[in-house]
């Protein structure tokens, strides 16, 4: 039963990996950029969750409210102000740019809201479990597990049967050619970027609901991202989710075996995956 | 007489230090079919992605009903009514044969040609309405293509290599259908080396040389050999 328990957590926790992943996925699918920054981005929208709850006293989850729209906005902004002059047949400078807002934003926590560890409180939510066939499931690992999987289903819904979706694949596939279809790449880069940092937002309450965080926790979370898209199969959504349930999986199983392994498990297990199938699991490059 | 709809000044274009145009000058009115001809490596590409806002242009080397293009972004020059039928196809392969044709119509103007009428014109497509666009015939393809442009409800439609790469069957399916494409009022410059295919279809004709003009006139009194001197530059 241990080991069931460790799977199923596993699982559950492959949801928190899944939407750190979600906008790594969406934004390397539609531009083909890759965003050193998305852990820091993930960080960021934590804080201002605390920010929220601590100025208005109101629940981290309705607190979503409020960071969504904040962080698609920061997200259509940054990309219409900064990432589209790096995007290019170069890869390197949206690389170098990235990284160069990983500190700044890194930086900019830490003096704002200094080095101390902070969590969002979203009371009995986070002790609540559920008995399930002799198991005993948290609440709030089953609830993120479920937004995971709503959040995954809304994005591959929006890529499928809306304009805007049509705009994003369009783009992906020939950007010239979209052009001439009157879409301005610059303005479905934006979108694609809010879309992003949304599902960012997202991940960010849940992660400072489940776990203490802290200015430099950022890097983490975009390796645990980075790997849950390679692992799925880069641009594909559902891939993405599958990638951060085996990831997670890998993790309790590993703890299960000894706690020292629970992250190093997740990595042998990455790069196994990486050494076998280099293209990932169910890789589609136009999410 | 008819209003001019498209004009080019003078047009330069480059590729890097290498120039590909020189100073072509080119008027097209109102509801006109123009053919343009010529080698490959003439310019003729690179005409018609200046045009359409895919090559960056000084401003007035390009008007358009009497205002000037010439910067202007592909999908802002879209918008003002003028749509390209691009050489080789280049459908969207992530797209449905329905969402390719349906993405063409999101510049969101209004006129004859919808999802129906295109149906109309080429049932097949409807047929295969739900497939991916790359599992199609390439004839289907190019029917597509059209379908795509033609979506947006263009004032002016430019075609680029209509039959680059098609059997002769389809290309003439294509050129027969083409009339009736036409016929709504629009405008439309085409691109082709298919010399007699070009000459059917319009009423004026330009030949490219080397990125210059080398010949103009109505298609229906240039001869042959005008057109072979101007194509090969032979004397």
């Amino acid at each position: 039963m241990e080991w069931i328990n460790a799977l199923v957590q596993g699982i559950l926790l492959g949801g928190l990996y899944a939407l750190f992943a979600a906008g790594l996925s969406l934004i390397f699918g539609v531009m083909r950029l890759v965003n050193i920054a998305h852990g820091d981005l993930i960080v960021l929208a934590a804080f201002l969750g605390l920010t929220v709850t601590t100025a208005t006293g109101m629940h981290p989850l309705l607190a979503l409210i409020v960071v969504v729209p904040l962080m698609a906005g920061l997200g259509y902004a940054l990309q219409r102000g900064l990432l589209n002059q790096t995007l290019g047949d170069d890869i390197l400078p949206p690389l170098l740019v990235t990284f160069g807002l990983s500190v700044i934003l890194q930086n900019g926590l830490l003096e704002i809201y200094s080095a101390d560890p902070q969590k969002l409180s979203a009371g009995g939510l986070e002790t609540a479990s559920l008995p399930v066939g002799g198991l005993s499931l948290g609440v709030l690992p089953l609830l993120t597990f479920a937004i995971a999987v709503l959040v995954i289903w809304g994005l591959q819904w929006t890529f499928y049967h809306t304009s805007l979706g049509r705009s994003f694949r369009a783009v992906s596939d020939n950007q010239d050619i979209a052009q001439l279809m009157g879409i301005n790449r610059r303005h479905v880069f934006g979108l694609a970027m809010a879309l992003a940092l949304a599902v960012t937002a997202v991940a960010g309450i849940l992660l400072g609901i489940r776990t203490s965080f802290d200015p430099s926790v950022g890097g983490g979370r975009l390796i645990f991202g980075f790997e849950a898209v390679i692992i799925g199969g880069l641009g594909n959504l559902w891939g993405t989710l599958a990638g951060g349930v085996i990831l997670g999986v890998a993790q309790t199983i590993g703890a299960k075996i000894d706690p020292g392994w629970q992250i190093l498990a997740g990595h042998i297990v990455f790069l196994l995956i990486l050494a076998v199938r280099p293209n990932g699991l169910f890789p589609r490059i136009a999410a | 007489m008819p209003d001019t709809i498209l004009e080019l000044r003078g047009l330069d274009a480059h590729y890097g230090d290498f120039q590909a145009l020189y100073g072509i000058d080119m008027q097209v009115t109102e509801g006109e079919v123009l053919a343009i001809i010529g080698s490959n490596g003439a310019g003729k590409t690179t005409m018609m992605r200046s045009i359409s806002g895919l090559l960056s242009n000084r401003r007035d080397q390009i008007r358009y009903r009497g205002g000037a293009i010439g910067n202007l972004r592909a999908d802002e020059v879209a918008h003002k009514g003028i749509a390209l039928v691009p050489e080789g196809r280049q459908l969207f392969p992530s797209l449905s044969v329905e969402e390719n044709l349906l993405i063409g119509g999101q510049v969101g103007r209004q006129g004859h040609w919808n999802l129906r009428r295109l149906y109309d014109l080429f049932p097949i497509l409807e047929e295969r309405r739900n497939v991916p666009s790359t599992s199609l015939s390439g004839g289907q393809q190019q029917m597509v293509a059209i379908g795509r442009a033609l979506m947006s409800n263009p004032d002016l439609i430019l075609f680029d290599e209509i039959s680059l790469g098609l059997a002769p069957v389809i290309i003439k399916d294509i050129y027969t259908a083409l009339p009736g494409i036409i016929g709504q009022g629009m405008s439309a410059v085409i691109v082709e080396q298919d010399i007699s295919k070009a000459l059917s279809v319009s009423s004026r004709v330009y030949c490219l040389q080397e990125g210059r003009v080398s010949l103009e006139g109505a298609s229906d009194t240039v001869s042959r050999e005008d057109i072979s001197r101007a194509y090969f530059g032979i004397d």
